[in-house]
């Protein structure tokens, strides 16, 4: 795991790019530390935010890091709420604060299983990063509420795209397209991430087929670090884990299931 | 700079509240330049209970206006495990290098037998240097939070007191009607100083989204706020409490800069402790420290 500078950085914006119902938020990160795929930061605006004149947003927001290019760090935002919102207007030259790379990412493919992406919404963030670094030939399966969220598919390289309302190729739910890729190979390991309900879906179908799988959660948090006890998810067996450094990406074998209830829904859930 | 607090020699006024920092995470996340840049100059242990605790189930979160609800529901090892995985992690980080800063463990119980079993188990480990009791814990015959009430404070700091030679200090709940009395309760109890204040008890209702279930957020029901909306009343309580005892004050509650920090030692704090500001910058103790030695406070 990468480890993170013990304080957050003062970052500037370069570019906050359109991409459909998304926003890419580009900040100039050159000297930040490489992190892994499927680590996170912790983001919030040096302006507008802290409890101030605005009642919310305080704590800074958790990000997935959605790519690394030319000394330039990606994030994938959806706006849902004041945070995200905020950071939706921030313009070239703006200050942003961020802490990271945080938690546990995902883990290199194992004894030659072919990797199959699996993405939900906004929650296909980190699978950009893992495309940008896995070797050999990968299978990308992304669901979408609706077209202009589909719009994200071009994040990825050559995405096969499902959407709720049939707008966009598959009809129906991004699971089906994996149920049908498990069934030409099964050989292969799953790397998924998205709303609860859609990571719960490809829980249960690896788990039916012998077949691993990496899920990265979300939950609500106030720190990213451990400090709170707060983002905690039920662990099999009893128990919790917490997402910020037990996770994000947790093996699907150590839950029993994900709960809707647990993660925080990110905006986007499939119906 | 440097600061005697109950015969401890600290580099500076500035403490974790507990609960809200734990090095051992924290090492993981940021590797040995936490022990380089250490921000506080003692570290408070999160509270430790006699049995384990898995915590509340969640969401345990909410951030309100200007705060910040946690219902974490106090999970911890307990004792034995405290001693036997956590204690070693935790003393090889702040017993190390630069760092090197007295350890003080949280502890809470429910009855006087509980709670001095807990001190005597700390008394003990000469890496523990003091011990903060914190006494937001239900009662189990009465149901109503032993430090809520002066009589019942008194009665239980008076029992367990003798159980430890290491100093001790007692954690004042806010929600009660009169915070300087339990103050003076516990000094007279044999308490070495008090800290105040912990969380004020908050709840929060689901968002209303259709997708979401209505009802409470909380998995544990209620919560308790922390963070800048509670500061002016943290503010309120350390000056209730320091005007009437003679024992030092660990003022919190709100502390995001160093003048907020200033403020609590004006009406009486001899340290003060950071909280909720620590999940947004993570070394905000130590910008805290350096500003009040700017600003000649310390
Ligand atoms: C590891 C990780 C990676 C993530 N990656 C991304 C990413 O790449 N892109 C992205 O867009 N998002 C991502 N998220 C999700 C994002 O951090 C959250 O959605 C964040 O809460 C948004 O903040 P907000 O202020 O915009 O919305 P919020 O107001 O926080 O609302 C978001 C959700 O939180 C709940 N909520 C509403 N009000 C409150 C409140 N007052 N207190 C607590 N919870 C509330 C609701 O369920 C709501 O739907 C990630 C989360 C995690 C944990
Ligand atoms: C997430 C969280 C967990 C906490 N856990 C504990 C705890 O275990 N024991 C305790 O005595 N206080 C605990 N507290 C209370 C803090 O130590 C402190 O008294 C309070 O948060 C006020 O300070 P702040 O506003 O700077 O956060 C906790 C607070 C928070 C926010
Ligand atoms: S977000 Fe604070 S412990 Fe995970």
């Amino acid at each position: 795991m990468s480890q993170a500078p013990f304080a957050r950085r003062l970052l500037t914006v370069t570019g906050l790019d359109e991409l459909g119902a998304y926003r890419v938020l580009r900040v100039a990160d050159p000297d930040g530390p490489e992190p892994e795929p499927g680590q996170f930061a912790m983001l919030s605006a040096l302006e507008g935010w802290g409890g101030g004149e605005h009642e919310r947003p305080l704590l800074a927001r958790a990000f997935s890091i959605a790519r690394r290019s030319g000394g330039e760090s990606h994030f994938l935002l959806e706006d849902v709420g004041p945070g995200t919102q905020r950071l939706c207007e921030l313009r070239a030259g703006d200050g942003l604060w961020a802490l990271g790379p945080l938690g546990r990412g995902f883990a290199a493919p194992e004894g030659g299983r072919r990797a199959i992406l699996v993405g939900g919404g906004v929650g296909i963030a980190p699978l950009a990063i893992l495309q940008d670094q896995l070797e050999g030939p990968t299978s990308v399966l992304l669901g979408f509420r609706e077209r202009s969220r589909a719009q994200g598919a071009a994040l990825l390289d050559g995405a096969r795209v499902a959407s709720d309302d049939g707008s966009v190729g598959h009809h129906g739910l991004v699971t089906d397209l994996l149920v049908a890729e498990l069934q030409r190979d099964p050989e292969a390991v799953v790397y998924a991430c998205g709303p609860a309900g859609m990571l719960e879906g490809v829980r249960a179908i690896c788990e039916r087929g012998g077949v691993p799988a990496q899920l990265a959660l979300e939950a609500g948090m106030a720190c990213g670090f451990g400090a709170c006890f707060g983002c905690v998810v039920p662990k099999r067996g009893g128990g919790y884990l917490r997402v910020c450094v037990d996770g994000p990406v947790i093996d699907a074998a150590e839950l029993e299931r994900v709960d809707a209830h647990a993660a925080a829904p990110i905006g986007d859930p499939p119906a | 700079m440097s600061v005697e607090f109950c015969g401890l020699q600290l580099a500076h006024p500035v403490l974790n509240g507990s609960g809200t920092f734990d090095v051992i995470a924290a090492r993981r996340a940021f590797g040995d330049q936490l022990l380089r840049d250490f921000p506080f100059s003692a570290y408070v242990s999160k509270t430790i209970t006699l049995e384990p605790r898995q915590g509340n189930p969640p969401p345990r979160l909410w951030e309100a206006s200007a705060g910040l609800i946690n219902s974490i529901g106090l999970p911890n090892k307990g004792l034995e495990g405290y001693l036997a995985e956590d204690l070693p992690q935790i003393v090889e980080i702040t017993g190390a290098g630069a760092a090197e800063v007295p350890l003080i463990t949280n502890v809470m119980g429910s009855t006087a037998e509980e709670i001095s079993r807990l001190l005597e188990a700390c008394d003990a480990h000469e890496q523990i240097a003091a011990i903060e009791l914190n006494v937001s814990c239900p009662n189990v015959k009465t149901g109503l939070d032993i430090g809520s009430d002066p009589r019942q404070l008194e009665e239980v700091v008076r029992a367990v007191r003798p159980r430890t030679r290491k100093p001790l200090i007692v954690k004042l709940t806010p929600n009660t009607a009169d915070v300087a009395l339990c103050a003076l309760a516990a000094q007279e109890a044999g308490a070495d100083a008090v800290s105040l204040i912990n969380t004020l008890r908050a709840t929060a209702l689901a968002p209303r989204d259709p997708t979401l279930p209505a009802g409470r957020w909380l998995g544990g029901g209620t919560g308790g706020l922390s963070g800048p909306a509670i500061r002016v009343v943290a503010l309120a309580q350390v000056a209730a409490v320091a005007a009437r005892v003679e024992v030092p004050v660990v003022g919190m509650g709100g502390v995001q800069s160093a003048a907020d920090a200033c403020d609590l030692m004006d009406v009486g704090a001899t340290l003060v402790a950071v909280g909720t500001e620590s999940f947004r910058d993570p070394v905000a103790a130590a910008r805290i420290a350096e500003g009040l030695r700017a600003m000649g406070a310390a």
